[in-house]
């Protein structure tokens, strides 16, 4: 056992904090602060990472990947989260880059990889339907072959940044007589194409993340079909297998546990700081231990895969465990901020509120609610591994 | 960064493995444990020449000079095998603190008794007042010539009645729950004045409550080393036991897991029902992130972390292992149903040791105090 990194991974973690101190820094970490920044900062990020050649550090070299190592994406991840800079935006460079280079023809591959790389152009997900929750399969959005067209007529729901979105991967049922996971294809949609309208979905925090997408003889030409028509459920697992450690989360939780601790040292109750207060000193020692736990977790999953073996059985409570974490982390910053949890802050200063976190406690806690929803839900994790695991 | 243990470690993990495979089922352990000192003196020879009992100590004590990772290898199997011969309280706290105190020929002779196998040791640390707390000792020690003379109780003394000689903790000064003022004293387990009285816990195991009455000792340290000597072998102890108790998760999981799969009610296997797949899912979980701070731990000592860091582990670590022992013992017991209930079936017996490990040094509620005040005070 030797929890050492080697020089390489040394000298390459310093590589990164260099990166990351000149590169994080002045305009766009400021504008990370402002509302309503989100896509700008995100595509700015994504730029200079890309500049850097780190936007898709584990796509394969010749697609534009750095050809790192899970240790040295570890290394990165940790000291990302760190400084509080922002992960990418999962569905071009996570999601559908493996897809397209996986399953792509040479054209889609040239057409698409190099614009998700830079940013060019935002992608969305269409997986989820108002009849296809966590029973995906049963999806019912149609897509008929018309000449060179395919023209989809249903709807996709839970469509996250569907309003900044410029393409959606979708997947669309092309055969329906036969097992619901063989008729299923993975289409790319311009979303500019006309009959396609997108409803704002506000959620629980007050804010606009999530959409319908609804499709009305929307017509996509058959060359954005990727692989062969009726393979899309296969593409689609394969997703699963890609980046599954990030999952977890690890790094980001320990920035916010850290935090939480500086907001409990400040927040007096009774002339006593809530960190001295025992039931809170109870629930966030709850939280340290498992997280520390689950970094080690972690490190176990990423020391098999470097060695070339698979992720290995406990790869399966990354998402479980590290969403739990997630949540309770949330939880307790909304209980710390006490009656100003409650509050919508609106354009009011923390100075004239008199505090100044409860706003953002309150919308991170609802908006975190969703993390043991998306992505295959609690029940669903615990299903595949009651199966896949545990041989149930 | 690996997870791997070295071959040797590898060939220790396995040579304890096939003794619990081949000689230690349930039903040989229960006549084990049935004998009147509470082990088997033949396994304890046996363990002697596999070399298990000189593990901990340096070479230039005749040991093996093993380190976390060989005890916790170790540990781990005999805690699968409900293994109830007293590796820990002689090997570990008694021989523990013996290579911790001062160099001298008698205590040298003593190591190699303990690794020859011809000694046998216990350590009396706890009182019936003190609870956890190493400090909360009212047992007295005063100077008599060269050597001392102590007076007053210690609860609970594991390995007590089979011990030749046992290490006490005393006071040379000071009140109940000073910290300054404790020394470790040994004493010869058949001296005049000390009487016991034996009494089994309910994982089987032999222990003892001490009168000392006026017992002549020798001490081990001075006044002003005892508590730290006292918790340096508490940090050791809590990652051996929580090795063993993992051995112990793992078995509870598979046994219930194997029943779930067998067992037929309403015409299926029971594990057929989501309910209890989710449950199982939950205990295999807790096994994995008590795997995983046990690793955490043991390779922070290994690396030579800052003992403020060590310390850190190793209460999270005796925190999580205390409460996913209860989830994991309770759900055993849970999903076998009546069987679940019976005496007969083992794993009553493992549960019951899992309880008995989380009491040991400071339960789960009493370490996560501690936690939080080295957590947030960095």
């Amino acid at each position: 056992m030797d929890i050492n990194f080697s020089e390489a991974e040394l000298a390459f973690r310093d590589e990164v904090r260099a990166f990351l101190k000149e590169a994080w820094s002045g305009e766009l970490a400021e504008k990370a602060k402002q509302p309503g920044s989100y896509k700008e900062v995100q595509v700015g990020w994504e730029r200079k990472l890309n500049e850097k050649g780190w936007a898709a550090p584990l796509w394969p070299v010749e697609y534009g990947g750095a050809g790192w190592t899970p240790t040295q994406s570890y290394i990165y991840e940790s000291e990302r989260a760190a400084v509080g800079a922002p992960d990418v935006s999962p569905f071009g460079l996570k999601m559908v880059g493996p897809v397209i280079y996986s399953f792509g023809n040479d054209e889609q591959k040239q057409r698409f990889l190099p614009r998700i790389l830079n940013a060019d152009d935002w992608w969305c997900q269409g997986y989820s339907e108002p009849g296809a929750g966590s029973d995906l399969a049963s999806l019912k959005c149609k897509a008929e072959r018309d000449g060179d067209h395919y023209v989809i007529n249903g709807a996709k729901i839970w469509t996250t940044y569907a309003q900044h979105a410029d393409w959606m991967f979708c997947l669309v049922r092309t055969d329906s007589d036969c097992k619901p996971q063989q008729g299923i294809s993975f289409i790319l949609i311009d979303m500019n194409s006309p009959g396609i309208t997108v409803r704002p979905i506000v959620t629980i925090d007050s804010e606009h993340h999530l959409n319908e997408v609804i499709f009305d003889e929307v017509r996509v030409p058959v060359e954005n079909l990727i692989g062969e028509e009726n393979k899309g459920w296969t593409y689609a697992k394969s997703l699963l297998a890609h980046e599954r450690t990030a999952i977890a989360g690890v790094a980001d939780s320990k920035r916010h546990l850290s935090e939480l601790k500086k907001l409990a040292a400040a927040e007096v109750n009774g002339g006593r700081a809530m960190i001295d207060d025992p039931a809170f000193r109870q629930r966030i020692s709850d939280i340290e231990i498992e997280l520390m736990a689950l970094e080690y977790t972690e490190l176990r999953v990423l020391a098999s895969m470097s060695k070339g073996n698979g992720p290995g059985v406990e790869s399966s409570l990354l998402k479980l465990k590290g969403t739990e974490i997630q949540q309770s982390i949330q939880e307790l910053k909304l209980d710390l901020a006490g009656h100003f949890g409650a509050v919508v802050q609106d354009g009011i200063t923390a100075e004239e509120l008199g505090h100044g976190y409860g706003d953002a406690a309150r919308r991170g806690f609802m908006f975190s609610r969703a993390a043991t929803i998306y992505g295959g839900s609690d029940e669903v994790q615990k299903n595949i591994t009651a199966k896949f695991v545990l041989g149930l | 960064m690996n997870f791997d243990f070295s071959e040797e470690q590898q060939m220790l993990k396995d040579s304890v493995a096939r003794f619990v495979q081949d000689e230690y089922d349930f039903e040989a352990r229960n006549k084990v444990v049935a004998n009147e000192s509470g082990y088997s003196q033949e396994n304890w020879q046996k363990f002697a020449e596999l070399g298990w009992l000189s593990i901990p100590f340096a070479e230039a004590l005749g040991g093996f000079g093993g380190g976390a990772t060989d005890t916790m290898v170790v540990m781990e199997e005999l805690g699968k095998g409900l293994v109830a011969e007293p590796f820990a309280a002689s090997v570990l706290m008694f021989g523990g603190l013996l290579q911790a105190s001062a160099q001298n020929d008698e205590r040298d002779a003593l190591i190699g008794g303990v690794i020859d196998g011809s000694i046998q040791g216990a350590v009396a640390y706890a009182e019936a007042q003190s609870r956890f707390e190493l400090q909360d000792v009212l047992c007295r020690a005063e100077a008599d010539g060269e050597g001392y003379r102590l007076n007053g109780e210690k609860s609970l003394v594991l390995n007590a009645m089979s011990a030749d000689k046992i290490i006490v903790s005393a006071r040379v000064s000071g009140e109940q729950n000073d910290e300054q003022g404790i020394a470790l004293f040994l004493v010869d387990a058949k001296v005049e004045g000390i009487s016991k009285t034996a009494l089994r816990t309910m994982d089987a195991q032999l222990v003892a409550n001490l009168k000392l009455d006026n017992v002549a000792a020798t001490a081990l340290c001075g006044a002003g080393e005892g508590l730290g000597l006292l918790k340096q072998m508490r940090q050791q102890v809590i990652v051996a036991l929580s090795a063993e108790a993992l051995g112990i998760m793992e078995k509870l999981n598979a046994t219930t897991l194997e029943y779930c799969k067998t067992r037929k009610q309403f015409g299926v296997a029971i594990g057929s029902f989501q309910a209890l797949q989710h449950r199982m899912v939950d205990t295999f979980m807790a096994y994995e992130q008590c795997k995983s701070l046990l690793y955490r731990t043991v390779c922070s000592i290994e690396q030579g972390e800052d003992n403020n860091d060590i310390e850190k582990n190793v209460l999270a670590l005796k925190v999580m292992v205390g409460k996913a022992g209860k989830l994991i013992g309770g759900e055993a017991i849970q999903l076998h149903g009546g069987m679940g209930m019976t005496d007969e079936l083992d794993v009553g017996h493992y549960v019951r040791r899992l309880l008995t490990i989380n009491a040991a040094f400071g339960d789960a509620d009493y370490q996560q105090q501690r936690f939080a005040e080295v957590s947030l005070a960095s």
